[in-house]
């Protein structure tokens, strides 16, 4: 085959998984900017999300699209409740604290999601109204599958893009994100806006995982994607929104291609590679702010 | 019945008091000055106000209610708006924006465009930077936008903590003949925090002197003004002594 073909298909599945990984790394940066926390939950979250997609739909028989609407509603409300439950108590904590509990949190569900009947520890298919089909592009023959995870990521970044720079709620998240203090003073409820923004975050995982299901089956371990998003997030900036969604795309590229030409087992570790190179050069991240204290 | 009422507010920090017993009256639509040295606490005072810092005893009233138990933002509902000490904008929004939180409690669209305006009036720089992000506006601009998004928000009574800080002289004359404009446009109340004893004895009605979380010394503006601890301390004028001798004498070279 066409070299340069193989390689364009390896760049277009590299582009694909660059957006599941971003989606997840959005979840990560949200949380951060808006509370400080580094939530390593956030790839269980998404596995959780998948969970509810498979029950709705596979089990429940919700066509797909209502279905997967459904559970991102679930995961979000899950992710409210996570937030009012665990990490609301731990205000005022030391921020070492807050991140083991969610270490601890991760633990825990991927515990109890293997004791629920039905759920296990399996691999679950989620049915997928575009599996198998494909598309050819000129003499590219790329999946829908893979077509469809870009579409959906550019739609849902463009959408929080719209949410947050003109939503008034949107704005106040910024703002809540920015300065806690001045948005209590303007009336803005600092908790509720924690709770929301836990919410979005949690959608924006279970779509994720969604979106991942057809690749990667749906399974109690799936979150350990969150090891290749974070360096996803690192390298934008952590902190930085557009930022995560350039790492996400920029280490699912680089995993692809060095899958294609690097010997065995280097694909495992090119993220970890990638954010080693980047971080030697810009220490603040592709997107971040420099903080760098002179001395 | 004041708008604001403060009976024995104390307020600690860990084992440390900052406010020891504090009382204190802001009637509608007046200034009243709270002077102090650097650690007074007066900025302890307004955080406690407006509920970023829950006080561990005493009351708080406003408009007849006790709010010393409310969330900042419940207290910025009943009326409070704060402006902040170090100005505290929200740096990566712009300015537009920043006003707009300001308003955030707010509905009605079209006063909130009214306000802008007379915001806007207020402060023609302002209008000129209105997309430009508000970590990047210089010291007084940035004082200039925390100002305008107390204001959006329509309040009874706006807290300012020392509005001088850090700006020019110019600019500080600029920021209270604002002061004394808004207060006679819209009569809303101001609970006004200030090293600066003379600019705000010359905008305020009232006044208070804190001195290690106490009050020490209460009075009309004018009456602070005449008296003569205040004189000495905190507007820098000493009618005798070697002092005051010499500096008369350099007034005089000078002229
Ligand atoms: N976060 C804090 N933790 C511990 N002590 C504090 C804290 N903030 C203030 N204090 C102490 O409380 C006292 C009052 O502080 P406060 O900031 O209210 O003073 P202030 O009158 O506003 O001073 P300035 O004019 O310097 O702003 C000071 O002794 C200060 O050291
Ligand atoms: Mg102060």
């Amino acid at each position: 085959m066409d070299p340069l073909i193989v390689f364009l298909q390896a760049v277009v599945s590299g582009i694909s998984i660059g957006c599941i990984y971003a989606l997840v790394a959005l979840g990560f940066v949200l949380i951060y900017k808006a509370t400080e926390v580094v939530n390593f939950a956030q790839g269980e979250l998404m596995m959780v999300g998948a969970f509810f997609a498979y029950t709705l739909v596979d089990l429940g028989g919700v066509p797909f699209v209502p279905g997967v609407l459904l559970a991102l509603l679930a995961t979000a409300a899950f992710g409210v409740i996570l937030n009012h439950l665990l990490l609301r108590p731990l205000i005022g904590s030391p921020a070492f604290t807050i991140v083991l509990a969610t270490v601890a949190v991760s633990t825990l569900l991927r515990a109890v999601v293997a004791m629920i009947p039905g759920w296990g520890v399996e691999t679950h298919r989620l049915s997928n109204p575009l599996a198998g089909q494909v598309v050819p592009i000129g003499k590219l023959v790329v999946s829908a599958e893979h077509l469809m995870v870009i579409a959906v990521t550019v739609v849902l970044v463009g959408a929080l893009y719209l949410f947050f720079s003109l939503a008034r709620v949107g704005v106040a998240l910024q703002a809540t994100s920015q300065n806690q203090l001045a948005a209590g003073y303007s009336g803005i409820d600092i908790r509720r806006m924690f709770g929301l923004i836990w919410g979005i975050s949690a959608a924006v995982a279970a779509l994720a995982g969604v979106l991942l299901a057809p690749a990667a089956f749906v399974h109690v371990n799936m979150g350990y994607i969150g090891l290749k998003a974070f360096p996803a997030a690192v390298l934008g900036g952590f902190g930085s929104l557009p930022g995560a969604v350039v790492g996400g795309l920029i280490i699912g590229v680089v995993e692809e291609l060095a899958g294609l030409y690097a010997p065995e087992g280097v694909k495992n570790v090119a993220a970890y590679v990638v954010l080693l190179a980047v971080l030697m050069v810009r220490p603040q991240g592709l997107f971040g702010i420099s903080k760098r204290v002179r001395v | 019945m004041a708008l604001l009422e403060l009976r024995n507010v104390e307020a600690y920090y860990g084992p440390i008091a900052a406010l020891k017993g504090v009382t204190l009256d802001v009637n509608e639509g007046a200034i009243v000055a709270v002077l102090g040295a650097n650690g007074a606490g007066k900025t302890t005072l307004l955080k406690a106000i407006s509920g970023a810092l829950d006080p561990e005893a005493g009351t708080i009233r406003f408009a007849g209610a006790e709010i010393q138990k409310r969330a900042a933002w419940d207290v910025a509902a009943a009326g409070i708006a704060h402006v902040p000490e170090g100005r505290e904008v929200f740096r990566h929004l712009s300015v537009a924006d920043n006003l707009k939180m300001g308003g955030f409690l707010r509905r009605d669209a079209g006063g909130l465009a009214a306000d802008l305006e007379r915001i806007f009036g207020y402060f023609p720089a302002l209008r000129a930077r209105v997309r430009e992000m508000a970590g990047n506006l210089s010291g007084g601009e940035q004082q200039m936008v925390a100002i305008g998004r107390a204001l959006m928000a329509r309040p009874r009574l706006i807290l300012l903590d020392e509005p001088s800080l850090g700006l020019s002289p110019l600019l500080v004359q600029e920021i209270y003949r604002i002061i004394g404009r808004v207060k006679a446009d819209s009569g809303v109340a101001m609970l006004l925090v200030e090293q600066n004893a003379k600019m705000a004895l010359d905008v305020a009605d009232s006044g208070y002197v804190l001195e290690g979380g106490r009050i020490v010394l209460a009075g009309s503006a004018e009456r602070l003004r005449s008296n003569e601890d205040v004189k000495e301390f905190y507007l820098g004028i000493r009618d005798a002594g070697v002092r005051g001798v010499r500096r008369w004498k350099r007034r005089k070279q000078w002229r």
